[in-house]
């Protein structure tokens, strides 16, 4: 079991043609994804490898089945395109894409409200099920499949460090998921946590957060009335200055709200395992998935 | 993307929202001639610098006469101006706001930004104006009012009428208002603010509304469709490693530490700052060269955390996905033999083709000194920079 993408994921590449649309297709084609079709305007017709590119989401979906969507278009035309994705029926959109603008992702969400679709990102390393399916830029092989541990992170390179100790732990993953650094993203944090309660093969849940929001805090609520399983949690940017945006958009402190330590005690009365030291994240999740 | 109070009220001012007379002065012969300009004393010298508190620290005084104006104009343009938010070192005023002096009746705070977890922008406004708002969010959330508008059907009138009223405007001043919020909406959303605030935002004894002060922040995600704003960056209130590492787009923040540190992703950059913390020493910066960062990337990030003073030794954190730590190693070996080892370098690197990227580091002939794991670079690191 896994949550969102598995082996009958039919992926739909939006941006196919792209520098980046093609290497990464090809190193999810290689993990063994299901990708059926490619959406390129004005190039409809023609062949990524031997995935058929169309002009428009709808006819991609018409034609394959597609059901599940990587965004890789330039931050410009991305909020049309998930648009058209969600008006096309596809039910996960993975936006890769960083660099939004916050009022496009405002509009996008509420448009995408009462609509089926589910978007995941945007500024997002996307989700894999390991050894099933991978929808994003993550190296697949520092995953171990089989959980039972799922992942999910507002980051990219330190999620790839976390699911990194976990694997040389030998603790595998159901699904790990980058729900992306950006202050508006479409699923959160509670979205997932809920997913992974109602997974029968995820045993424990790590949760990575970092600056920015409130996003952790109410997390750590929803934790603590609705999540039975193990979480251990972790948040980078305590050293991180106020008012400073670290990197993702989503990352900076507004006042006092958005702290490390206010996100890391909320955390802590929602009775999650933090982790202080991230060089010993794997250590901790052995003492604490080993319990469970 | 922060913008200078004036910059502010030149875009309010395209927007239809009422601001005080006045001009910026770069000197006290300027700030003479708008102050006489104006044709009525007081008027009042505004320091400008990208910093709230201005007024407490003494950036902000009232002229009487023209000769008062200039003498102020004099003390302030050059000064160091320490507020809570410059830290203790202060920031050099270059230019002062000459404004008209108003007879203020009434202070409201108002203030417009997206609400991350609604995806609504939310307007507030507060009968305590003029105050620290967070201060006033805190003790007292009740005096603040915050209206949700749903960004794709934008404002509408009873927006600015729950506004209006639950500020006990006086009834003249509703209607003159609610255009001014409708227009600051339009002015938000247009230019893809991330902050616009007024405070205070002023009722006149006439009855007028004017934007005494103005603070707008701009969504640096959004610049590029805002070529006119991007104009109006002033890099003097940027730290200069900051401007520099800017060129190349590396993501740059300079901090008081001494050890630098390059990391490829933003999270795993701020952690790495913290574990550098938790190893007992202090992080010199947060530098992301990025998920997909080029050998070219990796060599100007090493020369601008060498160009900081106070960096002792230098922490690489590499987790190579995509980006194959071979190919990085190559990066770092290029960049330290081209800027040369000014300091100790702890690389710490992990994923894809780690063992390739370990034997090109130690085959480099370079003294760099290689870890396993991120707390035994950390502790590495810390160990360096405490001789």
């Amino acid at each position: 079991m896994s949550i969102f993408v598995n082996r009958n994921t039919r992926l739909l590449v939006q941006g196919i043609t792209g520098k980046e649309g093609q290497f990464h297709t090809r190193q999810c084609v290689a993990y063994g994804t299901g990708v059926v079709a490619g959406v390129t305007p004005g190039k409809g017709g023609q062949k990524m490898d031997e995935i058929p590119v169309f002009n428009t989401v709808k006819e991609a979906v018409g034609k394959t089945g597609a059901n599940c969507s990587m965004i890789f278009v330039p931050p410009s035309f991305a909020a049309d395109a998930i648009m058209e994705a969600a008006d096309a029926g596809i039910a996960l959109i993975v936006v890769i894409t960083e660099g939004i603008p916050v009022i496009d992702m405002m509009k996008v969400k509420n448009y995408i409200a009462g609509k089926k679709s589910r978007i995941i990102g945007p500024n997002c390393p996307g989700i894999i099920t390991p050894g099933e399916c991978k929808v994003g830029i993550m190296p697949g092989h520092i995953h171990k499949p089989g959980g039972p541990v799922g992942v999910v992170s507002r980051s990219g390179t330190l999620t790839y460090e976390v699911v990194h100790q976990l694997t040389q732990k030998g603790i595998g993953q159901t699904t790990c998921i980058g729900i992306g650094g950006d202050p508006v993203n479409g699923t959160n944090f509670i979205d997932c946590l809920d997913a992974f309660q109602k997974d029968k093969d995820t045993k424990g849940i790590v949760m990575v957060g970092e600056i920015g929001g409130t996003a952790e805090e109410e997390a750590s609520e929803f934790i603590s009335k609705n999540v039975t399983k193990p979480v251990v949690g972790f948040i980078a940017g305590l050293t991180a200055p106020p008012g400073r945006r670290m990197g993702h958009a989503g990352a900076i402190i507004s006042g006092k709200s958005g702290t490390a330590q206010g996100k890391i005690a909320a955390m802590k009365k929602g009775g999650i395992h933090i982790c202080d030291n991230l060089g010993v994240l794997g250590e901790l999740c052995v003492s604490v998935f080993d319990h469970a | 993307m922060k913008i200078h109070e004036y910059q502010a009220k030149e875009l309010f001012k395209k927007y239809g929202v009422p601001v005080p007379s006045g001009g910026v002065a770069f000197n006290p012969e300027e700030a003479g001639k708008i102050a006489a300009a104006l044709g009525g004393f007081p008027v009042v010298v505004k320091a400008q610098i990208h910093a709230g508190g201005r007024g407490k620290g003494g950036g902000v005084k009232i002229a009487g006469s023209l000769d008062e104006a200039k003498a102020l104009a004099k003390k302030i343009i050059g000064m160091s101006l320490v507020t809570h938010q410059t830290g203790s070192e202060g920031r050099l005023v270059k230019k002062v706001l000459v404004e008209q002096g108003l007879n203020i009746q009434k202070e409201l705070y108002l203030g417009i930004i997206p609400d991350r977890a609604s995806a609504k922008i939310v307007i507030m406004a507060s009968e305590a104006g003029g105050m620290d708002i967070e201060e006033v969010a805190e003790k007292t959330p009740e005096k603040i009012i915050k209206i949700f508008v749903d960004p794709l059907a934008g404002i509408y009138p009873y927006h600015c009428r729950d506004a209006a009223f639950g500020l006990n405007l006086p009834a003249g001043a509703v209607k003159e208002f609610s255009a001014m919020l409708k227009n600051l909406y339009s002015l938000f959303v247009d230019c893809d603010c991330s902050l616009l605030e007024i405070n205070p935002l002023v009722i006149t004894a006439e009855g007028s509304v004017i934007a005494l002060d103005a603070k707008i922040n701009f969504d640096d995600n959004a610049l590029f469709r805002h070529k006119d704003i991007a104009g109006y960056r002033d890099t003097d209130e940027e730290d200069p490693l900051e401007v520099e590492a800017s060129k190349f787009n590396l993501n740059y923040i300079k901090m008081d530490g001494n050890v630098g540190n390059m990391v490829n992703g933003a999270g795993l950059a701020m952690a790495t700052m913290d574990i550098i913390k938790l190893a007992g020493a202090e992080p010199a910066n947060f530098l992301d060269v990025g998920g997909g960062a080029s050998a070219e990337m990796v060599e100007n990030g090493f020369r601008i955390i060498l160009g900081d003073k106070n960096v002792k030794g230098i922490f690489i954190n590499i987790f190579g996905g995509i980006l194959r730590c071979d190919v990085l190693a190559e990066g770092v070996v290029q960049a330290a033999r081209k800027t040369g080892m000014k300091v100790p370098v702890v690389i710490r690197m992990e994923g894809t083709n780690v063992e390739a990227g370990r034997k090109i580091l130690s085959e480099s002939g370079l003294n760099l000194i290689t870890a396993v794991d991120l707390q035994d670079a950390a502790q590495k690191v810390a160990k360096i920079v405490r001789i």
